[in-house]
């Protein structure tokens, strides 16, 4: 057993085209979307009007259950809050990923390209100073705010060449900037809005339906095949830029690449359900233990562990205190910090 | 392996700097600080000449208004923002040489989290509501988060390492923040009572929480500097630090005190202020170079300064009223910061 390759390759026969992932990348993937598949079923089944598992199982699959209401709680109210809160949570995963890749700190999450803070501001102004802004306008103007400043930091950051550490440093100026202006409409702003700017901050995938999930599913269904596609450039930005270049590796151009894909998988998730935090974080440094470092494993595992946390939080979020719905952000850390804490225990020996 | 890599990426220039030129510096710095002060204590609802302000703390009257005031009012506000700014700065630049990361502050520690849910539970459960209580929660909700996260970081046999440190800081921070949201969410009277606090502010603190919080912050202040030494080859990374005969476990521990004693009690003073203990030891860095000797000193002087003058902003942009100085600091400090990163940071 000990002679065991770590590794699983899997080449296609005719095409100039393998894969080499970690072994333990299959059984954990297995597990997470099984775990996430369940948190679902269950999540759709309990509300106003619960469901047994059985019959959300049959009503999604279009077999009959004996009871036509059902087809409509299931597909019209509850089924496109959980695709919602999988594709967002799937996104910040692997945006996380990409930006704890590229680089090398631990700490960075899609947060500091601004993505957050300049989201927030957008939200904020409108919904603090502006008032009765229609619920359609939020997440464009929001996903605006996170690609203007994102676009910004890189722009500010560049002097004859891209540097990981000026945008991090760039990064953290002007989102301090902004996290400011957003601050000061909450301490000055009228306490009722002030209250729904909080919960927007939060992140919360209340109410979200299909009309939230068609325009976030064409963002992550090219970024995600686009990242994965990039993994193995992470893997040599993540050995040093000097050792990238050397592998032939055209370091400005993929990093920007890279960068534009975190940018729009994290802009699209914010957008949707409000700047949800603690995903984009923690999934990475969850997978990174569950499956090594690897980033042809880590991304996927990163990805389907951010959507597993945020179904699981929706899930919590709306039975805890039921019938008083939590945020599914405020909820996020709360599931997800004890299991990190505790991966970090079994681990102690290291 | 992620944060192994940062320290050789923070910022070289090629300024000369020697020893002389440095202590020049400090003594510069220590003179605009003195100059800030005294202009603190002028400006406000009611000017006050500067000449009056010397005469009121050498020889004080206590029939003149005037004196009255600046005893009162100015002299606390202009003293809490300088002890603040510079137990930010410090505490920020200790952080960042441990943890070898250059987005580490005192936050890191989970500081300004802990003390936060503290002051919000206690004013959500006990429905207190005085500045002085406020800041007895805050210090015990930051005490309490930075020993969770040291010991849940320290877990295993490496010890503390950064990266533990720093990802137990981030999870546990996360934690403690959601619930913190979730009891201002949920209660709107909690809300409205703590926003202003929340915000950060030196308004109003009397001299009594001042001379309370002063030995605590002194002492980590002393215990900062008297480690620069040990700090400096720290920052080289644990295993050259061990090879030049460090007990590291020791400076890491006594430097994580010092951390907790400086912003632990510059929360509890303030409430939390972001931005100072994150980007003042940047830009120190990039004024005198990576040794901590200087970095340390350095700190000190340009976060009270810094302070000082962003409070003065504060009072005077929107006169009669005022922003909570926790705003003006990144509304000034945020662009010349970016300023600063794209003049010096080469590569």
């Amino acid at each position: 057993m000990t002679s065991r390759s770590p590794w699983l390759t899997l080449r296609v026969r005719r095409l100039p085209f393998s894969v080499r992932i970690d072994r333990r990348v299959p059984p954990v993937l297995a597990l997470a979307l099984l775990a996430m598949l369940t948190a679902m079923v269950i999540n759709i089944g309990v509300g106003e009007y619960p469901i047994a598992p059985i019959d959300v199982v049959r009503t999604v699959l279009g077999l009959p259950t004996g009871n036509e209401d059902y087809s409509f709680i299931v597909n019209i109210l509850r089924l496109p809050r959980m695709l919602v809160s999988a594709l967002v949570g799937l996104a910040l995963g692997v945006a996380g990923a990409i930006m704890q890749g590229l680089t090398r700190n631990p700490l960075a999450d899609p947060g500091i390209l601004g993505i957050s803070a300049g989201a927030g501001l957008v939200a904020v102004t409108l919904i603090v100073v502006v008032r009765d802004v229609p619920a359609a306008v939020l997440p464009l103007a929001s996903f605006g705010g996170a690609a203007a400043l994102a676009a910004l930091i890189y722009m500010l950051a560049w002097r004859g060449g891209d540097s990981p550490i000026r945008l991090i440093l760039v990064g953290i100026g002007l989102g301090a900037v902004c996290s400011a202006l957003t601050s000061l409409m909450i301490t000055f702003g009228d306490v009722y809005d002030v209250q729904r700017a909080l919960i927007w901050l939060t992140g919360s995938v209340y109410g979200r339906s299909w009309e939230q999930f068609w325009p976030l599913l064409p963002w992550v269904a090219v970024f995600v095949p686009l990242a994965l596609l990039l993994a193995r450039d992470l893997n040599a930005f993540n050995l040093g830029e000097e050792i990238a270049r050397g592998l032939g590796i055209p370091v400005t151009m993929r990093r920007g690449l890279l960068l534009l894909t975190a940018v729009a998988l994290a802009g699209a998730s914010v957008a949707t359900a409000g700047a949800i935090g603690f995903v984009g974080l923690i999934a990475p440094h969850l997978a990174r233990r569950l499956v090594g470092p690897d980033h042809s494993g880590l991304l996927p595992t990163a990805g389907v562990l951010g959507a597993l946390l945020v179904v699981a939080a929706d899930l919590l979020g709306r039975t805890l205190f039921a019938p008083i719905e939590l945020p599914a952000g405020l909820i996020t850390a709360a599931v997800g910090a004890p299991f990190f804490i505790t991966l970090l225990w079994q681990q102690r020996k290291g | 392996m992620v944060s192994r890599t940062i320290s050789r990426q923070t910022p070289v220039i090629g300024l000369a700097r020697s020893p002389l030129m440095l202590l020049l510096g400090l003594v510069v710095c220590a003179a605009l600080l003195a100059l800030a002060l005294i202009a603190s204590i002028a400006f406000g609802a009611a000017d006050i000449a500067p000449i009056d302000v010397w005469s009121a703390l050498v020889s004080y009257d206590s029939t003149s208004s005037e004196h009255l005031i600046i005893w009162t009012l100015r002299l606390p506000r202009a003293v809490a923002a300088a002890m603040v700014g510079a137990a930010l700065a410090v505490a920020g630049a200790l952080m960042q040489g441990l943890t070898r990361n250059p987005l580490a502050d005192p936050g890191i520690l989970g500081i300004e989290t802990g003390a936060a849910l503290g002051v919000i539970a206690a004013v959500f459960f006990l429905k207190i509501s005085s500045l002085t209580l406020y800041a007895l929660f805050a210090f015990a909700g930051a005490a309490l988060t930075a020993c969770a996260v040291y010991l849940l970081g320290a877990l295993g046999r490496a010890g503390p390492t950064p990266l533990k440190i720093t990802i137990a800081g981030a999870a546990l921070t996360a934690l403690l923040s959601s619930l913190s949201t979730g009891m201002l969410i949920f209660n709107q009277r909690t809300l409205e009572e703590l926003r202003f606090w929340l915000a950060g502010s030196v308004a109003g603190r009397d001299l009594g929480l001042l001379l309370q919080a002063g030995p605590y912050m002194g002492f980590g202040l002393l215990l900062a500097l008297a480690l620069g030494r040990q700090i400096t080859t720290l920052s080289l990374g644990d295993d050259i630090a061990k090879g030049l005969g460090q007990r590291t476990g020791w400076v890491k521990a006594l430097s994580a005190i010092a951390t907790v004693l400086l912003a632990g009690t510059a929360v509890a003073v303030a409430g939390p202020i972001g931005f100072i203990g994150l980007v003042i030891p940047h830009t120190v860095r990039f004024l005198v170079g990576q040794d901590y000797r200087w970095i340390l000193p350095y700190a000190l002087l340009v976060g009270a300064l810094f302070l000082v003058l962003s409070d003065i902003a504060a009072r005077l942009v929107v006169r009669p009223a005022e922003l909570p100085v926790g705003i003006m600091t990144a509304l000034i400090g945020g662009p010349c910061f970016v300023y600063l990163v794209r003049w010096r940071v080469k590569r």
